[in-house]
């Protein structure tokens, strides 16, 4: 360990500390976590100290109070980028994290927020604080992108908006606001959901339970087992509903699904939150992909609205959303206001500005406001692309029989291939095909020009029946083992 | 407190809309507003054309008005087109690590070269005390911490929203507007050993009252004796001497005699970023490997908090400190900002002394930083609010930021008015 002088001088009267006590002082350097003392010097390193005078002697470091933390686990989902970023292959794809890209694979910055940008560079707008809750121009296009700017809701000033940093920020807002004002409240989360909403609830210290969602026989909606499981809950829950495009299935219900999920809600006197990630994304309409929080907003039910910019104005590092609570009056709206910034001021302060006003300059002018919906459409429309092109490769070369048109099925950025973890790790330690130990793959990670090789290789996983632990010693009975015994991994 | 809705109450649960609306709400009770930002509020409502707001800590020029600095005008212009929008990049989050744990432990430290640290951006200054916080609770559970007495107002809330109880330790002398240096030895002496306290390194706020170089090593050694662990909040580097390292002094002192330390940054003041929120957290480490596991329970924390920081703000951080001609003007902003506020200190006591005040007004230049903790009561501080539109929080700190040779003369007249008769 290292060690170090360690003087001390005393040099006015009112330094409390007599040589009597540093001399003690000394003695409990020997004790507990210093460690030894070395003589560095010659003679004896507890020099005799005149009062006042200058003392020295070595002792250790402190040993880190920290000595014990273990490293954490890795994020299922960020991880698989990074362990993309290490693979050299050079016929490597990242199907792993939502984020858009174009059919060069390439991240894709909007036209209209570029434009936006080159706005506020020539206004030379300042960088003061922003409000507590955020940019006030920001949090009334939100909310009105939301609901439609004539919606009662807003118009009854019934919504209380809070910035939030995008989805994941504004959602461990209303956890906390959860915790606080409805302590021993569960919230309902889909089987399967995105995985950091557990870790959002857990560190927020709100119980969850999970209800029904995907059936794996079908890849489809276990409808029956959503309702019956949502009914099943204490009354007053929440449930927590990913208003289009659910992460990680792209398996959304029907319109009447919807009708009849709202209907139990309200029998159970649940209280619906919905996370919005993709309002746009997924259909490529801003206003069909809000008709889910729409159908609840005007049961007149209050509802918990989270939303997220990072996906549909490609705002990712911006960490740009917001909290919305529909409450049935404006006093109440104004109160929920109030207490979720007393959340937000220990957590942050205040929210970043830079995206905030990105949004807000696109949103309140119209003709980039026209611009970023038709550049929604295009990626929405891409996506589209790739899942038709994926689905006629599967088809085409799947002799199976295996019916792959749930690919056309799911909505949104991803899709749930069915594949299970020792299917998925073929996929990324044979092709070198990159998604989540779940299944699931982002399509807007997906080119046209890939999708075959990407069926090669769902098939290949699909049919190799891989036992879990076994399968470095197990003998494949594939094609690729007859033509090419090398490819056999045994011990 | 809180009472569950409970499922023992009985409804009917009729069709109309109206019955639906069950009221979840009525037991939220509006909450009290925050005792700074409310400052800017009211100031920002005022229409006063002599309104002055010395609440929020925000460095004014001259002409009051905010200011953007020209070294970071410079990295806007340079990162302006640049595709950075992905989620953020290890290269360039690394890099603000890099660059501010170098502003605190100097550019030469061993700490850096072998890699000591666990080093991760923040929220400002705030994320990176509440991640602090919240590692705190996670690997000492029944910890508490101690803060000075006064501290920021938002530290209480910080520690507490993170399930840390809090106590405080001697630190303003009220009568000497100083340091209460033998009472605060007394408290860190008295304290169980092992116990973490919340330190200001430079430029304390809501005082201005910093420890001598002196005493920071009289209480540097006490705390190793303690076996206590210091975590600075280090939000205004530069603003207290004008010398960036200079203001790290406390820390580097603290290190050298072997404590383990944390500490929180912010570029919030001192870069005029206070919209970007961006900062940094490290805690010090016996080894680069311990460091990868620090570090990543931290990240795990933020994971579930807000995923990752905004980019903005680190990409302009970032480019300004790893470009030398950038770090060099910024180095020179900072001076003339710092001594933009101690001109005006010195000519606000001044005033004051020319208006033959039956008040000792030294403390005004004793202390230092963005902030005089004036010795104010809530009554002359509300007085000064209502009858001269001057706005600073309830406690008498004034931020000696939005004080101008415009209004300072206004401003001395205002406080010897309220003050003339003891």
């Amino acid at each position: 360990m290292a060690s170090t002088m360690l003087s001390l001088a005393s040099t006015t009267p009112s330094a409390s500390l007599s040589t009597q006590e540093i001399l003690k002082g000394k003695a409990r350097l020997g004790s507990g976590r210093v460690g030894t003392l070395l003589n560095k010097e010659k003679g004896n390193p507890f020099i005799k100290a005149k009062s006042f005078g200058r003392i020295s002697m070595t002792a250790a470091v402190n040993v880190s109070r920290f000595e014990g933390v273990a490293m954490a686990p890795p994020d299922p989902i960020l991880g698989v980028s990074e362990a993309f970023r290490a693979d050299t292959d050079v016929k490597k794809l990242n199907l792993g994290v939502g984020a858009y890209r174009t059919e060069e694979l390439q991240p894709y910055v909007l036209d209209v927020v570029k434009k936006a940008e080159n706005l506020m560079l020539e206004r030379g707008e300042n960088k003061e604080y922003l409000a507590i809750e955020g940019l006030a121009a920001f949090n009334k296009a939100t909310a009105e992108l939301l609901f439609g700017a004539d919606n009662p809701v807003i118009k009854q000033q019934r919504v209380a908006t809070v910035q939030g940093l995008s989805g994941t920020g504004s959602l461990r807002l209303a956890a906390a606001f959860i915790e606080r004002y409805f302590p021993g409240a569960q919230v309902l989360i889909s089987s399967p959901t995105w995985g950091n909403h557990k870790n959002i609830f857990n560190d927020a210290r709100v119980p969850w339970s999970e209800y029904r969602y995907y059936d794996p026989k079908t890849v489809g909606l276990d409808f029956e087992g959503m309702i019956s499981d949502i009914k099943a809950a204490p009354d007053g829950s929440f449930v927590l509903l990913h208003g289009c495009a659910h992460n990680p299935t792209g398996i959304d219900p029907t319109p009447e699904q919807w009708e009849k999920i709202c209907d139990v809600i309200q029998e159970k006197n649940h209280i619906p939150f919905f996370d919005v990630a993709y309002q746009g994304f997924a259909s490529g309409s801003l206003d069909a992909d809000a008709s889910s929080v729409r159908l609840f907003a005007a049961r007149g039910m209050e509802l918990f609205i989270a939303q997220s910019y990072s996906k549909n104005l490609g705002l990712y590092a911006e960490r740009i959303g917001a909290i919305n609570v529909v409450c049935s009056s404006a006093d109440a709206a104004a109160r929920v206001k109030s207490q979720l910034k007393r959340i937000a001021r220990p957590m942050y302060s205040n929210p970043p500005v830079h995206g905030a006003r990105i949004v807000a300059n696109v949103v309140g002018d119209p003709a980039l406001f026209n611009e970023w919906k038709a550049e929604m459409e295009m990626m929405a429309g891409r996506i589209k692309n790739v899942r038709q092109k994926l689905f006629d490769s599967l088809s085409a070369k799947d002799k199976s029989g295996k019916d792959w048109s749930f690919i056309l099925k799911q909505i949104g950025m991803f899709s749930f291939t069915g594949l299970n973890k020792t299917q998925s790790e073929n996929m990324t330690n044979k092709w070198h095909v990159y998604l989540t130990k779940d299944g699931r793959i982002s399509l807007a990670g997906l080119s046209l020009a890939k999708c075959e090789y990407l069926a090669d290789a769902i098939i290949d996983s699909y049919h190799n029946k891989f036992c879990n632990n076994v399968h470095w010693y197990y003998i494949p009975v594939s094609f690729d083992w007859i033509l090419d015994p090398g490819l056999h991994k045994s011990k | 407190m809180w009472k569950c809705f409970s499922t023992r109450t009985s409804r009917c649960f009729s069709t109309s809309a109206s019955n639906r609306t069950l009221k979840w709400w009525d037991r939220v009770a509006p909450a009290p507003k925050d005792p700074i930002t409310s400052v800017t509020e009211a100031f920002l409502a005022d229409t006063s054309p002599t309104k002055i707001n010395l609440g929020v800590g925000a460095y004014r020029d001259d002409e009051g008005k905010p200011v953007v600095l020209q070294c970071v005008k410079e990295a806007e212009a340079k990162i302006a087109g640049c595709d950075f929008l992905e989620s953020v990049s290890s290269a360039v989050s690394s890099k603000l690590v890099e660059e501010s744990v170098k502003l605190v432990y100097g550019k030469n430290s061993d700490i850096i070269k072998e890699g000591r640290f666990a080093g991760v951006q923040a929220l400002s200054g705030t994320g990176a005390c509440r991640l602090f916080a919240e590692f705190q609770r996670r690997f000492y559970p029944e910890s508490q911490i101690y803060m000075t007495d006064p501290t920021w107002s938002n530290h209480h809330n910080i520690w507490r929203d993170a399930l840390v109880p809090e106590r405080t330790f001697h630190y303003y002398h009220p009568d000497s507007k100083g340091l209460d240096f033998s009472a605060l030895l007394d408290d860190v002496k008295n304290a169980p050993d092992g116990s973490f306290f919340l330190l200001h390194p430079c430029a304390h706020n809501p005082t201005g009252v910093d420890p001598t170089e002196e005493q920071w090593r009289e209480i540097s050694y006490l705390f190793k004796v303690k076996n206590h662990f210091p975590f600075f909040d280090m939000a205004y580097q530069g603003f207290a001497s004008g010398d960036l390292d200079r203001d790290a002094r406390s820390i580097q002192i603290f290190v050298e005699d072997g404590n383990v330390i944390g500490c929180a940054q912010s570029f919030a003041k001192n870069m005029g970023l206070y919209g970007h929120r961006v900062g940094c957290l490290n805690v010090l480490c016996n080894d680069a490997k311990q460091a990868v596991a620090i570090k990543s329970q931290l990240q795990q924390i933020a994971r579930a908090m807000y995923s990752s920081p905004p980019i903005h703000g680190i990409l302009l951080v970032s480019g300004i400190l790893s470009d030398p001609n950038m770090k060099a003007l910024w180095v020179k902003e900072v001076k003339a900002m710092a001594n933009r506020i101690q001109s005006l200190r010195t000519t606000l006591r001044k005033s004051l002394e020319q208006l033959s005040s039956p008040l000792n007004w030294e403390h005004i230049t004793n202390q230092v930083g963005m902030f005089c903790f004036s010795g104010l009561t809530p009554e002359q501080v509300d007085r000064l609010l209502r009858e001269f539109h001057i706005y600073m929080t309830l406690d008498g700190r004034m931020s000696m930021a939005g004080v101008t040779t415009g209004n300072v003369s206004y401003l001395a007249n205002a406080i010897h008015e309220v003050t003339k008769f003891g």
